[in-house]
C-alpha cells in the first residue's frame, strides 16, 4: 500500500511538471502587451526611468528574459519555494488575494456538497429501485436535463424569477446596500441570504451526475447474484436493499465523492462570475481576462494540484473501501 | 362454388409455404444493426431526444434559408426626435460693414462703439479725424474727416439677401438702411429704385425680391438649409409673440413644426425641428415581421437563433470529428501495442486530463480579444483547441476496449493471416469498438455545444458578426435586458438547452440499445 502511494505521488508530480510545462509555454507565447503597457505607465511617472529600463526590469522580474525552458524552471522553482509573486490585476501578493477569496468558494462548495448527497444518492436509490416505472424515468430525465443545462442560462432564469419578479433577492454581490449598518449577526444571516440563489444553482447543476452515477451503480449491485441470494432466503426487501445493495453502491460512491473533495477548493467559474460572488472563481477570471499571468499561473496549478490529488484520493480510497481490492 | 375452391387453394398454399425451404419462410433473424434499431425505437425517450434533434437541424439548416432575412441584415424604425434647427437673436450691437477699398478695422469699430455712446458726431484716434454721422436710428456713417470718404457703416438692423448665396454691395446696404432707418419706403441705387414693404423686404419695381431687413440674426445650424425670408419673418413674428410653438408652411405646402426655447442667459432662441430620423430598430418587441423581435443590433431574433443553431451545431460536430479521430489513432496504438507505448500514451492522457481546460480557455480568448483575431479565424481556433483537449477521453475508452479485444481469437488469426499491424488495429479492433465511439460521440457533441455557448456567453468564443446561442444570450448581462427583453435570451436559452438534452437522450438511448445485456 505504502510502495503504491509512493508510485503515484512520483507519478503525479511528474503529471504535474508536465501539465505547468504546457500552460507555462501557451502563457509564454501569448503577447506580453501587458508589460508593455504597465511599462509605458511607469515611464510616463514625473522622475521616472526611461520605457526601455523599465521593460528590461519588468522582464526580468517576471523571467520573461530568459527562455522557455530556463523561465519555466525559474517558475517551477519560485512556485515550490512558495513565491507566487504580485498579481498584477490586483496589485497585492498572489497568496493573499488567494487567501481572501478561496474560504469563501470552499464553503460554498461545502454547502452545495452536502445538498448533493442528500438529494442525489437517495433519488439514484430510488430510481434503480424502481426501474422502468414512471418514478425511475421521471428521475433519470430529471438527472439528464439538468445535466444538459447551461449554467448562465440557469442563472438567467434565476435571477428573473427570484430577483426580478418575485424580488426576493439581489441580483448581484455578497452583501446587501445596508451591510455596514449590521450588527455581526445581522451581517453573517446578509452574506447567508445572498448566497441562496448562487448555491441553489450549484446545486442542480451538480446533483444530475451524481444521480445517475448512484442509479447506474445500485443497478449494478441489484443484478449482482448475492442480492439474489439475499432475497432467496426471504429477507424482506427493505432490508435487502438498504442493508445489502447499499453498503455494496458505496463503494464508488465514496470513492467519487472522496476524489471531488479537493475540487470543493477550484471555486465556481460561472456561477461566481454571475452573481458577483468574490470567490476564488470570480477572483481568477477577472484575473485571467485581465492577462494578469502570476495570478493565472498561480490558478492553473492549483486547479492541476486539485485534480492530481483528488484522483490520488479516489484511487486509495477505492484500494481501502473494497476489500476484494488488493494492491501490491 | 368458386369460393370454396379458392378458398381450399389458399388453405393448401398456406400448407405449402409451411413446410418450404424459400428464403421469405425462413424464420427472421435480424441483423444486429436493425436489433439496435429496434430496441432503440422502444425507448419512447430516446425517441423523442431523436425528433428534438431532427427538428433543430431543420431548424438551424433549412430555416436559415427559408427566412427573408439575412445574418446580419439590420433593421431600422424611425424615431422623431427634436433637433437642433436655427438659432435667433436679436442684435443689440453694432454691426459693421466697410466701403469699398476702405480700411475699417476693429480698432476704428470700438472708437465708433464710444462715439456713438457719448453722442458725439467725431472722434480722434492716433492723429486723424473721423466723422460719425447718424444717418437713422441704430445707423451710423463713417467718415475720414479731412477727406470727407466714408470708410464704412455700423448699424443694428440687418440686411439679408433672400437670393442663396448672393452677397450686397455696399452701396445698397448703406442706401437701403438708411432709407429703411428713416422710414422711407423707397430708395434708388445706381439709378434703379427699389421699394421697401412694412416687413423690411426690399424689392425692385418689378417686384423681384432682393433682400430683407430686420433687427433679428437668424442662422441654421444644420448644413446645407436655408432659411426663406418668409420662414423668418413668421417666425420673428412668434419670437415677438413669445410663443414656445411655431408652425410653417413651405413653399411645397409641407408643414413643419418646430419648438422655441429661450435661453434667457445668453438671450437668444434656440429653434428645435422634430425631424424623422432613421436609426436601428433595437430590442423591438415580437411582431408579424419579427417573430421573435429583434437585438441590440437590431437583427431579426429568430434568424439569427437559426444561424446560430448552425454554427453550435456545426463547431459541435467538426470538435467531436477531432478529437474522436486522435483518440481513436492514440487509443488504438496504445491498446494494441500495449506495454511502453501503453504506457506513454497513457500518461500523455494522464497529463491533458489534468490540464484546467475552462480557465485555459478563458485565457486563450482574452488573448485573441487582445490580439484583435479576426472572427472566421477565431473560430477555426475555437475548434481546434477544442478539439484537441478533447481525445484524451475517447483514447481512453478505445483503449480499455481494444486491450481486451485483442486477445480474442479473431485477432490471432489477423496475425496468422499476415495483416498488416494498421489494418489489423483500424479495420478488424477499432469497428469493434464502434457502438462505445457512437455513444461516446453524441454524449460528447452535447457537451461540447455547452462549451462552445458557455464561452461565447462569456463573450471569449464565437464573436459577432456570427451568431452563436452562446453569444446571444450574453446580452442578459445587461440587467436592463434581463428585466424587460425575455425574448432576447428565452428563446435562445431554450433551444441550446434542448439541444444539448436531445444530444444526451439519444445517446443514453443509444447505449441502452447497444447494450447486448439488456433485456428488452
Amino acid at each position: 500500500m505504502r510502495k503504491y502511494i509512493i508510485k503515484r505521488l512520483f507519478l503525479a508530480v511528474i503529471i504535474f511538471f508536465f501539465v505547468m510545462l504546457i500552460i507555462y509555454t501557451l502563457m509564454r507565447c501569448l503577447p506580453t502587451s501587458y508589460i508593455e503597457a504597465m511599462a509605458r505607465q511607469k515611464s510616463l511617472q514625473p522622475n521616472s526611468k526611461s520605457f526601455e529600463e523599465w521593460m528590461a526590469q519588468l522582464n526580468e522580474m517576471y523571467g520573461m528574459d530568459r527562455g522557455i525552458i530556463a523561465g519555466y524552471f525559474h517558475w517551477l522553482g519560485d512556485f515550490f519555494r512558495g513565491s507566487f509573486g504580485d498579481s498584477w490585476y490586483y496589485t497585492v501578493p498572489v497568496i493573499e488575494k488567494f487567501n481572501d477569496t478561496v474560504w469563501l468558494s470552499f464553503w460554498m462548495g461545502l454547502i452545495t456538497m452536502f445538498f448533493e448527497l442528500v438529494i442525489a444518492i437517495p433519488l439514484g436509490i430510488i430510481a434503480a429501485t424502481k426501474q422502468y416505472t414512471k418514478t425511475d424515468y421521471t428521475i433519470s430525465v430529471l438527472a439528464i436535463a439538468f445535466i444538459s443545462l447551461p449554467t448562465f442560462f440557469f442563472i438567467a432564469l434565476l435571477k428573473l424569477l427570484f430577483s426580478v419578479k418575485l424580488g426576493w433577492f439581489d441580483l448581484f454581490g455578497l452583501v446587501g446596500r445596508n451591510y455596514e449598518q449590521l450588527n455581526a449577526w445581522g451581517q453573517f444571516l446578509d452574506k447567508c441570504h445572498h448566497l441562496v440563489l448562487p448555491i441553489l444553482t450549484l446545486i442542480v447543476i451538480s446533483i444530475g451526475g451524481l444521480m445517475r452515477y448512484t442509479r447506474t451503480n445500485m443497478l449494478e449491485v441489484l443484478n449482482a447474484d448475492y442480492i439474489r441470494t439475499a432475497r432467496a432466503k426471504g429477507l424482506d426487501e427493505h432490508k435487502v436493499i438498504y442493508k445489502h445493495a447499499f453498503r455494496n453502491t458505496l463503494i464508488p460512491l465514496v470513492t467519487i465523492v472522496g476524489g471531488s473533495l479537493p475540487g470543493l477548493f477550484s471555486g465556481a467559474l460561472f456561477t461566481e462570475t454571475m452573481f458577483s460572488i468574490p470567490g476564488i472563481g470570480y477572483t481568477s477570471y477577472h484575473a485571467m481576462v485581465a492577462g494578469d499571468i502570476p495570478f493565472s499561473m498561480f490558478y492553473l496549478a492549483f486547479l492541476a494540484i486539485l485534480t492530481l490529488v483528488g484522483n490520488l484520493i479516489a484511487d486509495i480510497l477505492y484500494a481501502v473501501v473494497d476489500p476484494r481490492v488488493r494492491i501490491a | 362454388m368458386s369460393d370454396n375452391t379458392e378458398n381450399k387453394n389458399t388453405v393448401a398454399q398456406v400448407e405449402e409455404e409451411q413446410y418450404s425451404l424459400n428464403d421469405d419462410r425462413r424464420v427472421k433473424v435480424l441483423s444486429p444493426g436493425a436489433m439496435v434499431t429496434k430496441r432503440f425505437l422502444r425507448n419512447r425517450i430516446a425517441v423523442v431526444g431523436l425528433i428534438v434533434l431532427a427538428f433543430m437541424f431543420a431548424f438551424s439548416f433549412l430555416g436559415g434559408i427559408l427566412s427573408p432575412y439575412g445574418e446580419n441584415q439590420q433593421f431600422y424604425r424611425i424615431d422623431i426626435q427634436n433637433k437642433e434647427y436655427a438659432g435667433a437673436v436679436k442684435n443689440n450691437e453694432l454691426r459693421y460693414m466697410a466701403a469699398p477699398d476702405q480700411k475699417f478695422d476693429s480698432i476704428i469699430q470700438a472708437q465708433v462703439v464710444l462715439a456713438t455712446q457719448k453722442h458725439k458726431d467725431s472722434f480722434t484716434y492716433r492723429e486723424i479725424d473721423y466723422g460719425v454721422y447718424e444717418e437713422g436710428p441704430d445707423f451710423y456713417r463713417v467718415t475720414l474727416l479731412e477727406s470727407d470718404t466714408t470708410i464704412g457703416i455700423a448699424y443694428k438692423d440687418i440686411v439679408t439677401p433672400s437670393v442663396e448665396g448672393k452677397t450686397l454691395q455696399f452701396e445698397f446696404v448703406f442706401n437701403a438702411l438708411k432709407a429703411y432707418t428713416n422710414g422711407e419706403k423707397s430708395f434708388s441705387n445706381e439709378g434703379t429704385d427699389f421699394f421697401i414693404d412694412d416687413d423690411g423686404g426690399v424689392s425692385t419695381p418689378e417686384g423681384e425680391e432682393l433682400a430683407f431687413i430686420s433687427r433679428y440674426v437668424i442662422q441654421t445650424i444644420v448644413p446645407g438649409t436655408f432659411l426663406s425670408r418668409t420662414f423668418q419673418e413668421e417666425l420673428v413674428a412668434e419670437l415677438e409673440a413669445g410663443a414656445d410653438k411655431f408652425v410653417f408652411t413651405d413653399t411645397d405646402g409641407i408643414e413643419h413644426e418646430y419648438t422655441i426655447d429661450y435661453k434667457a442667459d445668453v438671450k437668444n432662441w434656440v429653434i428645435r425641428q422634430a425631424t424623422e430620423t432613421r436609426v436601428y430598430d433595437t430590442y423591438a418587441a415580437p411582431s408579424r415581421e419579427h417573430w421573435l423581435g429583434t437585438d441590440r443590433n437590431g437583427m431579426d431574433m429568430l434568424t439569427r437563433l437559426m444561424y446560430g443553431g448552425r454554427v453550435s451545431l456545426i463547431i459541435g460536430f467538426i470538435v467531436e470529428a477531432i478529437s474522436t479521430i486522435l483518440g481513436i489513432i492514440m487509443g488504438g496504438l496504445a491498446g494494441y501495442f500495449g506495454k511502453w507505448v501503453d504506457n506513454l500514451i497513457m500518461r500523455i492522457v494522464d497529463i491533458f486530463y489534468c490540464i484546467p481546460s475552462m480557465p485555459l480557455l478563458i485565457i486563450l480568448g482574452a488573448a485573441m480579444d487582445a490580439m484583435n483575431v479576426d472572427p472566421k479565424l477565431r473560430m477555426v481556433y475555437l475548434m481546434l483547441i477544442l478539439g484537441f483537449l478533447g481525445w484524451p477521453g475517447m483514447a481512453r475508452l478505445i483503449r480499455g476496449q481494444i486491450l481486451s479485444l485483442r486477445e480474442q481469437e479473431f485477432m490471432t488469426a489477423t496475425e496468422a493471416g499476415g495483416i498488416r499491424v494498421s489494418r489489423r488495429i483500424f479495420k478488424h479492433l477499432v469497428p469493434n469498438v464502434i457502438p462505445q465511439i457512437i455513444v461516446s460521440v453524441t454524449m460528447g457533441i452535447g457537451g461540447t455545444i455547452i462549451t462552445e455557448a458557455s464561452l461565447s456567453f462569456l463573450g471569449l468564443g464565437v464573436k459577432y458578426p456570427f451568431a452563436s446561442w452562446g453569444n446571444i444570450i450574453n446580452d442578459v448581462n445587461n440587467t436592463f435586458v434581463l428585466q424587460n427583453y425575455w425574448f432576447i435570451w428565452v428563446p435562445a436559452g431554450t433551444l441550446l438547452l434542448l439541444t444539448v438534452l436531445a444530444w444526451n437522450l439519444v445517446g443514453d438511448g443509444l447505449r441502452d440499445a447497444f447494450d447486448p445485456k439488456m433485456k428488452r
